[in-house]
């Protein structure tokens, strides 16, 4: 922003009308729509870190012989309306040629028809509901959908045993009952018996009714769906109530950041997640990723960061084989995404969604910090 | 088939005991606010601030070493200090001119989104936790109910509280002046009340209460962020209104009903309608008794 910013200031010394034609000779502009206030914030500082990371890479070289790319991040605040005008101004305001974002899979399901009317390419970073790029020939998403992670997880489960599931979910929040859905239909498919079926609030901090119920019907395991926070949240309850590790906890994709470890401790003990991407994955690309983006901000990188860090580059080289700053080259190049970065070999579907699930690892939390599961 | 009832039913009792916990927090949450807008007649939206700033300022003592039996009460004196402080700032100049209550609902308003965004851009929005080893996590087991220290913690801090509020303004000379305040300010005014002094004291009141909650609240749930305060505010509008706008009995009263409802609902009937059972009986209570199930006919000023 503050680029941008710099660069109006400049224009403006050349007089007002002047401003777009300068502008467009020397930038691409990309726009990005993410929480950046408000209790959901963590998501998108994450997702902008990583496309600021991405982005200093990018333009030291620049993109269509020597352009750089300035990128505009629109706070969305979490609010679906607040997401809808971002778009708005990114695309009316600032012409911009694609947009990355929104953070949550509820803000895209607002955004996707806007942009994809517009026809700007959109870019989900984080947005692993069902359906989203069904929005359209113009929403393309990066982040594998919980349809390709959860059952890779609740296979390792069963093959330690598992028999009986109960399943809770945040009810408020299409990225999390979609995750239920999804785990509902994993559960389904590989003969586990679902005994309860328990829904919360995400901003609800008490979930002891529900795990009293729950305790009662001793489940070999309990699936949650949930953002980070709400999740930390019944594993420090469950084991208030005295759930132990006779119950195998299994998180959806939400429960895939460093911050459950931090806020829940031992309580997330023996916790069971599939993730895209690892920070302690060994290839080359990732840990120069990993440790770049440490010495910028001076913490890890989560799933989020690498995610957007990876879809800031393929955005770059689509714009750059598209030949021009033109939302439908650059939509068509897009589609024909062949890119190695740090979460794996990557290339779309014909149905925008990414191709690849081989890059899906189980991982287990011990001592507060997630490691390969056995 | 004998009759289900909680000695002889594990999970009922769990649940009851777990009501009991979620309408403790709730009314240690609302009894500030009632007080608050009781004397001041002001709803200041602000309130949900002064719990955030006590569970932050917590979270510091307790890193420089404070144990929790004095991180309490220091963090409450410091949130009643802030709230004399923005009172002062955001509302003491419109008592003064006597502006329309809702100039001071939108004063407020704009204040606490400023203070919480504010607080989110220098703290940042991760979700932070009082250290674990601060109060004993193993749960006492008695008859198959588990609780923790730091919920009995909150039952304990609740009565006494709410036993020391309303014994201040039932049984002291200071009370009585702050309850001829509520009645009718100017003419305690004229009656040699310093109204201003006591409309600080007021504000470090709620704003220590709300502090204490906001230590003890975020203790229990382990989940202490900037807008925590604002999450609390729906819930404690509810239980303001339910008991009676500011009146300090009904809060308590109100704040455990609703925590019973929405863990009973929840246990028995489905969690997905916890929400909307617990708001439908702020609707119903309003229909019936407009004035909150606790609260006086009348209108106390026209």
């Amino acid at each position: 922003m503050n680029r941008r910013h710099f660069a109006a200031a400049l224009a403006g010394l050349f007089g007002a009308a002047t401003l777009p034609a300068l502008a467009q000779a020397q930038t691409v502009p990309v726009g990005a729509i993410e929480i950046l206030t408000g209790p959901a914030a963590a998501y998108g500082i994450a997702i902008k870190s990583g496309l600021e990371l991405a982005l200093a890479e990018i333009n030291q070289k620049g993109v269509l012989g020597g352009r750089k790319i300035a990128l505009t991040v629109e706070d969305s605040a979490g609010d679906k309306n607040q997401a809808i005008n971002a778009a708005r101004t990114l695309i009316g305001r600032d012409h911009v040629v694609s947009i990355i974002g929104p953070t949550l899979s509820t803000e895209m399901f607002a955004v996707g028809p806007v942009t994809n009317g517009r026809k700007i390419p959109t870019i989900g970073t984080s947005t692993t509901a069902d359906g989203i790029t069904a929005i359209g020939p113009y929403i393309f998403r990066t982040s594998l959908p919980e349809s390709d992670v959860v059952p890779v997880t609740f296979k390792k489960a069963q093959a330690r045993g598992v028999k009986t599931i109960a399943l809770m979910y945040a009810n408020d929040d299409a990225f999390s009952k979609s995750g239920y859905e999804v785990m509902k239909k994993s559960a389904e498919k590989l003969g586990l018996k679902i005994v309860a079926t328990e829904s919360f609030g995400t901003k609800d901090t008490d979930f002891s009714a529900q795990l009293t119920k729950i305790k009662a019907l001793k489940p070999d395991a309990v699936g949650i769906s949930a953002l980070v926070e709400p999740v930390s949240g019944v594993l420090l309850q469950a084991r208030q109530l005295g759930f132990d590790s006779h119950t195998l906890f299994i998180g959806g994709n939400g429960s895939n950041s460093p911050k459950l470890g931090q806020i829940a401790g031992k309580a997330a003990d023996g916790l069971l997640v599939g993730s895209p991407w690892f920070i302690a994955k060994p290839d080359a690309a990732n840990q120069a990723f990993v440790a770049a983006f440490k010495a910028k901000y001076d913490k890890d990188p989560d799933q989020f960061a690498a995610q957007a860090y990876d879809t800031m580059h393929i955005l770059a080289a689509a714009i750059d084989r598209a030949g021009a700053a033109d939302p439908a080259k650059i939509t068509a190049a897009l589609a024909k995404t062949s890119y190695t970065g740090v979460m794996g070999p990557f290339t779309f579907t014909p149905g925008r969604d990414p191709a690849s699930t081989a890059g899906v690892v189980v991982l287990e939390m011990k001592d507060g910090a997630f490691h390969i599961a056995n | 088939m004998p009759p289900v009832l909680f000695w002889n039913n594990p999970m009922l009792a769990q649940q009851l005991v777990n009501g009991l916990l979620l309408g403790a927090t709730y009314a240690l949450f609302a009894l500030g606010f009632t007080l608050m807008f009781g004397v001041l007649r002001v709803i200041n939206l602000v309130y949900g601030f002064y719990f955030s700033a006590g569970a932050f300022l917590a979270l510091g003592l307790t890193h420089l070493g404070f144990g929790i039996w004095s991180a309490l009460p220091v963090a409450a004196i410091g949130a009643g200090a802030l709230a004399i402080v923005l009172d002062w700032l955001l509302l003491a100049r419109l008592r003064r001119r006597q502006a329309p209550e809702l100039a001071s609902l939108m004063v407020t308003l704009g204040g606490v989104l400023a203070l919480y965004a504010g607080a989110t851009a220098i703290l940042s929005p991760d979700i932070r936790r009082l250290p674990a080893e601060l109060i004993a996590s193993s749960a006492y087991v008695v008859g198959g109910v588990r609780i923790t220290a730091s919920q009995i913690l909150i039952l304990l801090a609740t009565g006494v509280l709410v036993t020391a509020l309303v014994g201040l303004m039932r049984a002291t000379r200071l009370g009585l002046a702050i309850r001829a305040m509520a009645e009718k300010p100017d003419a305690a005014g004229l009656m040699g009340i310093d109204t201003a002094r006591l409309a600080a004291l007021v504000s470090f009141l709620s704003g220590a209460l709300a502090g204490a909650g906001g230590v003890l609240i975020g203790l229990n749930f382990n989940a202490i962020q900037p807008y925590m305060g604002e999450e609390m505010m729906l819930r404690g509008f509810v239980v303001i209104i339910v008991g009676g706008l500011g009146n300090i009995e009904g809060a308590p009263v109100a704040g455990l009903l609703l925590g019973f409802i929405e863990v009973l609902t929840a246990g028995y009937v489905s969690s997905g309608l916890k929400d909307a059972v617990g708001f439908a009986i702020l609707v119903l209570v309003l229909w019936t008794r407009p004035q909150g199930l606790f609260g006086r006919a009348t209108a106390e000023r026209a």
